[in-house]
């Protein structure tokens, strides 16, 4: 089931995800003489994960800014950059790697603008691989979109599909303000219709509803999405009908639409592959529970991964992240301790 | 105390009186405005961690008074005096420093997060080292996007160059052969860790042995050294050849944050440091070397005087802002 609404209006091409990200950062370097991207082996080398790919032959040395293994300068030099008029990709090459420079994030992209006053703009967005389920072990796994929620001055998006790969990229980079975009490994490979429209964008701060349902809200985006998405169907054949929603935008969050859906269904799931605890998850559970609270007629469920680093072993690994049967499983205890409307 | 020579005095010849009278007219600015920053502080009008700049003020001024306006600088916790070098409006520093609504940075940032882009001033730094990164950023978009000759200057002190962001930042710049100027003022403590405590060298100029970066380590007490040795790797950085390295030693009169006590410090290497102080030493080779007389010295001290008065009533009298403010600036509202 596609996406409702957005792009069946568009005329569509068939491709991947990585290849959907590669060509919307295609269009944009053209469009914009002073956009660059910035980042390790976005060179000749064609990308850490291929993203990049021939983009530097096309554009060379001065737009497609290979570096040395130097996170923390990454980023400033692309904030430098943006603050003196020329916005930034930034590249990092996994995101857990943006511990070794979350300063720059968390004191200085974050922060400049309103620090001085709004006298600087900062366009620029930050691009990075999240996620597991390929035996990458513990520092190459991992999601941390939750870090970037609890700060204000950056937007935080992530695609769940090619189209919206594109759609989110595009609108994050002609967005004035910081932008992270977290795109899942698993999202690469992904194939699916993207518009060929090179103004094609999805608004940041608005969710889709992915799949329309009476009984329950499941709120899941990236990989988890599609798993979801199964799950949905396996639940179809018990005869419990669930609405699926992507929150695509995680910072600002589009409450509307949840709590809308919440307001239909009386139950909410929420689903994300990093750590229950400290998650966006608790975020999502807490405004339905303020703003929501009287939709409510059951317990709010969360689920995501076991509170351990990422196993290596691929048995501990699928154990420790969310599978399709852990959301089955919430969906009907979520349904089964509420009182039925 | 040390005396004017003859050496300085022939040094003096290569430089007109106005160029000469302007340097010490804003070394009195630096120094005048930071006194009363000391001493308003202590009165309870300014809120929050102050960090002078008293003592460092030829650095500061040396190197300014080389750049265009539209060269860019990015600063640290100790900014006051590359704002003012860099030509920055006093009356809305000083508001900024009582978090007014006519502050430079609407009281947003207060004292270690001044920016004035009106200057090119990319912000002072409340991060050790976190300037060094983003004026890589300035000097890349200037050189290689937008294509202009301007170049960027990033002061910060001798701590900051123990940090990773400092080495990632020269490393960089030197490969790409970035117009950057980077400004190492030694003051001789990060915090109350002395140099030798922190750095396997006394001089801090072989910190950047292994990128090739040319270095000079100079007097920075004395203006006219760090005017030259700026000048030197302004022109080498417009005509892209790349950044420089200059040490700057030197002395900080107060401890790291006023109301610190200075106890790490011995009285003796104090005393010896007071007795080259730079405004007071450059004033003297001024007024001996036939230059300039004292009295008109004295005239510009009270012109800069005169200024800071009028900055702290602007300070008193603007109001401070809205509530509603505090909500304002995160982000640039706008449609996509």
């Amino acid at each position: 089931m596609g996406y409702l609404g957005h792009v069946d209006a568009y005329s569509t091409k068939g491709m991947t995800g990585i290849a959907a990200i590669r060509e919307t950062m295609r269009q944009e370097l053209m469009r914009d003489p002073l956009l660059f991207l910035i980042g390790e082996e976005v060179g000749s080398y064609g990308g850490a994960n291929g993203v990049s790919g021939d983009l530097w032959e096309q554009f060379g040395d001065t737009k497609v800014r290979n570096t040395p293994i130097s996170e923390t300068a990454i980023l400033g030099c692309a904030l430098g950059a943006a603050m003196t008029g020329c916005p930034a990709i930034a590249e990092i090459m996994f995101s857990d790697f943006l511990a070794v420079c979350l300063d720059q994030v968390f004191n200085q992209i974050t922060k400049i603008r309103y620090m001085s006053g709004g006298q600087v703009e900062v366009p620029l967005v930050i691009r990075a691989p999240i996620g597991g389920y390929i035996g990458a072990a513990a520092q190459h796994s991992q999601c941390v979109e939750s870090w970037f929620v609890h700060m204000p001055g950056i937007k935080v998006v992530v695609p769940s599909t090619p189209a919206d790969a594109a759609g989110l990229l595009r609108a994050a980079i002609r967005d004035r303000n910081p932008v992270i975009y977290f795109e899942h490994k698993a999202l690469y490979k992904m194939a699916g219709n993207v518009p060929t429209d090179p103004d094609y964008m999805i608004p940041i701060g608005k969710a889709a509803i992915v799949r329309q349902g009476r009984d329950v809200t499941v709120v899941a985006n990236s990989l988890q999405l599609e798993f979801t998405l199964e799950a949905a169907e396996r639940l179809a054949g018990k005869g419990i009908q669930v609405e699926v929603i992507d929150p695509r935008t995680l910072s600002p969050l589009d409450e509307e639409t949840i709590l809308d859906s919440v307001a239909k269904t009386h139950h909410l799931v929420v689903v994300h592959e990093a750590w229950v605890t400290g998650g966006y998850g608790g975020e999502i559970a807490a405004i339905v529970a303020d703003k929501g609270f009287s939709s409510l007629h059951g317990p709010v469920k969360r689920v995501g991964a076991k509170q351990v680093p990422i196993p290596f072993s691929p048995p501990l690994e699928n154990y420790v992240l969310p599978e399709v049967e852990d959301i089955c499983q919430a969906v009907e205890e979520c349904l089964a301790k509420g009182d039925k409307p | 105390m040390v005396q004017p020579t003859q050496k300085n005095w022939n040094y003096l010849r290569n430089y007109d009186v106005e160029t000469l009278l302007e340097l010490y007219g804003s070394m009195c600015s630096i120094r005048r405005f930071e006194e009363r920053v000391s001493e308003l502080f202590k009165n309870g009008k300014i809120p929050g961690f102050v960090h002078l700049y008293l003592g460092q003020e030829a650095i500061a001024v040396g190197v300014c008074s080389v750049l265009q306006k539209d060269d860019y600088i990015t600063s640290t916790h100790r900014g006051h005096g590359h704002v003012i070098a860099k030509g920055g409006n006093m009356d809305r520093m000083m508001a900024e420093l009582f978090g007014k609504q006519t502050g430079c940075c609407k009281g947003k940032g207060g004292s270690m997060h001044i920016t004035d882009m009106s200057i090119g001033m990319l912000g002072a730094n409340g991060i050790v080292a976190g300037g060094l990164p983003i004026a890589l950023g300035a000097a890349y978009s200037a050189s290689r996007l937008h294509r202009t000759d301007q170049v960027t200057v990033s002061f910060f002190g001798d701590g900051a160059t123990a940090e990773g962001a400092f080495h990632e930042t020269c490393n960089l710049a030197a490969l790409w052969k970035l117009p950057i100027i980077f400004v190492c003022e030694n003051n001789q403590f990060g915090v109350g860790t002395r140099v030798s405590d922190s750095s396997p060298f006394p001089d801090l100029i072989h910190r950047v042995d292994g990128y090739g970066i040319p270095a000079v380590s100079v007097d920075g007490n004395e203006v006219l050294a760090v005017r030259e040795a700026a000048q030197k790797a302004v022109v080498n950085a417009r005509q892209g050849r790349g950044p420089t390295f200059i040490e700057c030693k030197t002395w900080r009169h107060h401890g790291h944050f006023e109301g610190e006590d200075p106890k790490y410090r011995k009285a003796s290497e104090h005393q010896a440091w007071m007795a080259r102080d730079p405004i007071e030493y450059f004033g003297r080779m001024l007024v001996e070397s036939g230059v300039v007389s004292a009295d008109l010295l004295a005239m510009i001290d009270a012109e800069a005087l005169t200024s800071i008065d009028q900055a702290v009533r602007f300070a008193e009298e603007s109001p401070y802002p809205q509530l509603a403010e505090a909500l304002e600036d995160t982000f640039i509202v706008h449609g996509v």
